[in-house]
């Protein structure tokens, strides 16, 4: 059962005499309230120690201000339907996820198109997951590779029957999709089976 | 890259565990750690007065600030088992956060900063429900490239071991066997959270979470708390003129640490990192460490072995407690750890060599059962994972094992690893991104 308590404004009585010059010390009062589940209180105070734990429910929503900063050019890409990666100037290595200074050397890369099709570097069937994708079950994710590309990319696949997954898959074309209003995250693009495979 | 020792000798001295739980609503998170405090000062004939006076410092292991929405916890754990106002400082290292704390510890004690120092861990994620828990655990993958594409663990994990799959033929039954392994283990550990004797079957009957894994191949989300305490030759000289009773010492004798990009998708594809008994030959045409392997973890091990001078560790070592977040990583890691070759992990669980030797698991024959056993506590998938307690718990298992005091406190020897002289433990964050291994030795 629950109790709802102390919804309502609360008077603090005053501490300090009304005649006082200063300023009255105290805490601000609010006026929401807790829903307490089970208030239990002995009449012994040494049965403290066996009480039942107080628990209550704290929501907690927060909007933060995300910036991709250097990677921001990756997401405008999306927006127009390219799929960008970068690539090191000094050493050559290419990033499939991109990253604008190069782990290897550590020079500043450039921006470069990746190839829009590519081939399932491994995959998995999502039964589950976090709290915010559970509606989205089952879904699919792969890593992407290229030929060329020394690292990888984490997408979405989809237009194949999640029940038909098996290794086989590893290997197969894939072509890139993306959506016509970007929403500035990285599932605005998305993996079907290239054409070759269907 | 390699380790460099010079050091003061290092020893572990006692240790403590709450029982992991799936909720624990009757405490918060400081009395939790001081259950385990306590049981390791009592163990050792101290008290929290004597203990403040002899002590030099604590360390202070939790991974996530999300799931208890409080910052600086660990204060708050300091001064609730009366070690204020000693030094300390907390860490955090995903999923190895408790295993870097007790490497932090050694550092104290190896630098002749402190003579005794407690590491202490511990996790409340009952604080919310487990898929919100496992958007919580997402967040430590990329924010802007990885979590929102469907951020899930369990789903990278996923993906390595189907590559691991393809490239090398690992089986889900073989996965299914360190489950079964782990399982039957915890049926002898008291402070397990899941003790269970399960079968192949039922490991494959579960429920799917993200193919090939299914519920019994993941570790759960658990609350609990467990305490290590380090100390050089002098503390212990320092303990036994306080207390009149020496204790019972396990000497530190490696510790290594290694580390990877936070994304799968950047690591690389070059040559594998060689241990002493391993051949550039063995792994020709193996691009290296791509998804499959975790290059931290070798990289730790190799450091470990080095410090403690291990040529060949499945001849040098005689058990190891190791980060089995998922059957797949326990397959992926023995490779790691050198216990086999890379690409044999499937084919060495199925052979019972990391079985204990003297329990029945139901699986007929095993040709080398009980060669290493691995994870006779019944490891993360059986025990539980309150992260920032988890690699502690392994040095607590570890210490216990060397000392032969298994039966004294888990109340039943079936888990002392007869003769054990040296083991090791294998903590592991991410999808592989901080990894440590150290190396305990009896005295």
């Amino acid at each position: 059962m629950a109790t709802q308590m102390n919804t309502k404004p609360v008077t603090t009585a005053r501490l300090v005499s009304a005649s006082a010059e200063r300023e009255k010390v105290k805490l601000p009062e609010t006026d929401d309230g807790t829903i307490l589940f089970r208030v239990p209180f002995p009449k012994d105070l040494k049965d403290l120690h066996n009480m039942s734990p107080i628990i209550i429910k704290q929501p907690y929503h927060v909007d933060y201000i995300h910036s991709f900063g250097q990677d921001s050019p990756f997401f405008a890409g999306l927006a127009n339907g390219k799929l960008l990666g970068t690539k090191c100037p000094k050493c050559g290595y290419a990033y499939g996820t991109a990253k604008v200074h190069c782990m290897e050397c550590g020079a500043l890369c450039d921006w470069v198109e990746l190839p829009q099709v590519g081939r399932i570097h491994t995959f998995t069937v999502c039964h589950y997951g976090s709290e915010e994708f559970l509606k989205e079950t089952p879904f699919i994710l792969i890593l992407v590779e290229w030929d060329k590309v020394n690292t990888l990319f984490l997408s979405r696949l989809v237009g194949v029957d999640p029940k038909d997954m098996n290794l086989n898959w590893v290997g197969k074309k894939v072509r890139a999709q993306f959506k016509r209003n970007a929403k500035f995250r990285p599932t605005d693009v998305y993996f079907v089976p290239a054409e070759e495979e269907c | 890259m390699e380790a460099k020792q010079k050091a003061r000798n290092v020893y572990c001295i006692s240790g403590g565990i709450s029982k992991f739980a799936k909720a624990r609503p009757d405490v918060t998170f400081q009395p939790m750690v001081k259950e385990a405090y306590d049981y390791a000062l009592k163990d050792i004939g101290l008290d929290t007065r004597k203990a403040r006076e002899l002590f030099d410092g604590s360390v202070a292991s939790y991974f996530s600030d999300h799931f208890q929405r409080q910052l600086m916890s660990g204060i708050m754990v300091q001064d609730y088992l009366g070690l204020c106002p000693l030094p300390s400082h907390r860490v955090e290292g995903g999923g190895a956060t408790g295993g870097i704390c007790f490497q932090e510890a050694y550092k104290n004690i190896a630098s002749g900063i402190m003579d005794i120092c407690v590491a202490y861990g511990f996790e409340t994620m009952s604080h919310v429900n487990t898929w919100k828990g496992n958007e919580f655990i997402a967040l430590a993958s990329d924010i802007s490239f990885d979590y929102p594409v469907g951020g899930f663990y369990s789903g990278y994990y996923a993906m390595m071991v189907v590559r691991h799959m393809k490239e090398f033929g690992t089986t889900v039954e073989q996965m299914a066997h360190v489950s079964v392994k782990n399982h039957i283990n915890a049926f002898h550990n008291k402070y397990a959270q899941k003790r269970k004797r399960l079968t192949i079957k039922d490991v494959r009957n579960s429920e799917m979470v993200a193919w090939p894994l299914t519920m019994l191949d993941i570790c759960v989300m658990s609350d609990g708390a467990a305490v290590s305490i380090l100390a050089s030759e002098e503390g212990i000289e320092k303990i036994r003129k306080a207390t009149g009773k020496r204790p019972k010492p396990v000497k530190v004798t490696g510790i290594g640490r290694g580390t990877d990009a936070m994304r799968m998708s950047d690591r690389p594809h070059k040559d594998v990192i060689l241990l002493p008994h391993e051949k550039k030959s063995d792994y020709k045409g193996l691009k290296y460490p791509g998804i499959h392997s975790f290059r931290a973890g070798r990289t730790a091990s190799k450091l470990a072995y080095e410090h403690a001078g291990i040529t060949n560790p499945l001849k040098e070592i005689n058990f190891v407690e190791l980060h089995d977040a998922y059957t797949s990583s326990e397959i992926q890691t023995y490779e790691d750890m050198g216990l086999c070759k890379y690409g044999e992990g499937g084919k060495f669980v199925e052979s019972g060599a990391p079985f204990m030797p003297n329990i029945n698991y139901g699986l007929g024959k095993l040709p080398r059962q009980g060669e290493i056993p691995v994870n006779p506590s019944g490891g993360l998938i059986a025990c539980g994972h309150p992260v920032g307690a988890t690699g502690l718990m392994q040095s607590v298992f570890a210490l216990w094992q060397l000392q032969g005091t298994i039966k004294k406190h888990l109340g039943d020897e079936t888990l002392q690893v007869k003769d054990a002289k040296r083991g090791a433990i294998h903590s592991h964050a991410g999808t592989g991104t901080y990894v440590t291994v150290s190396i305990l030795e009896k005295v």
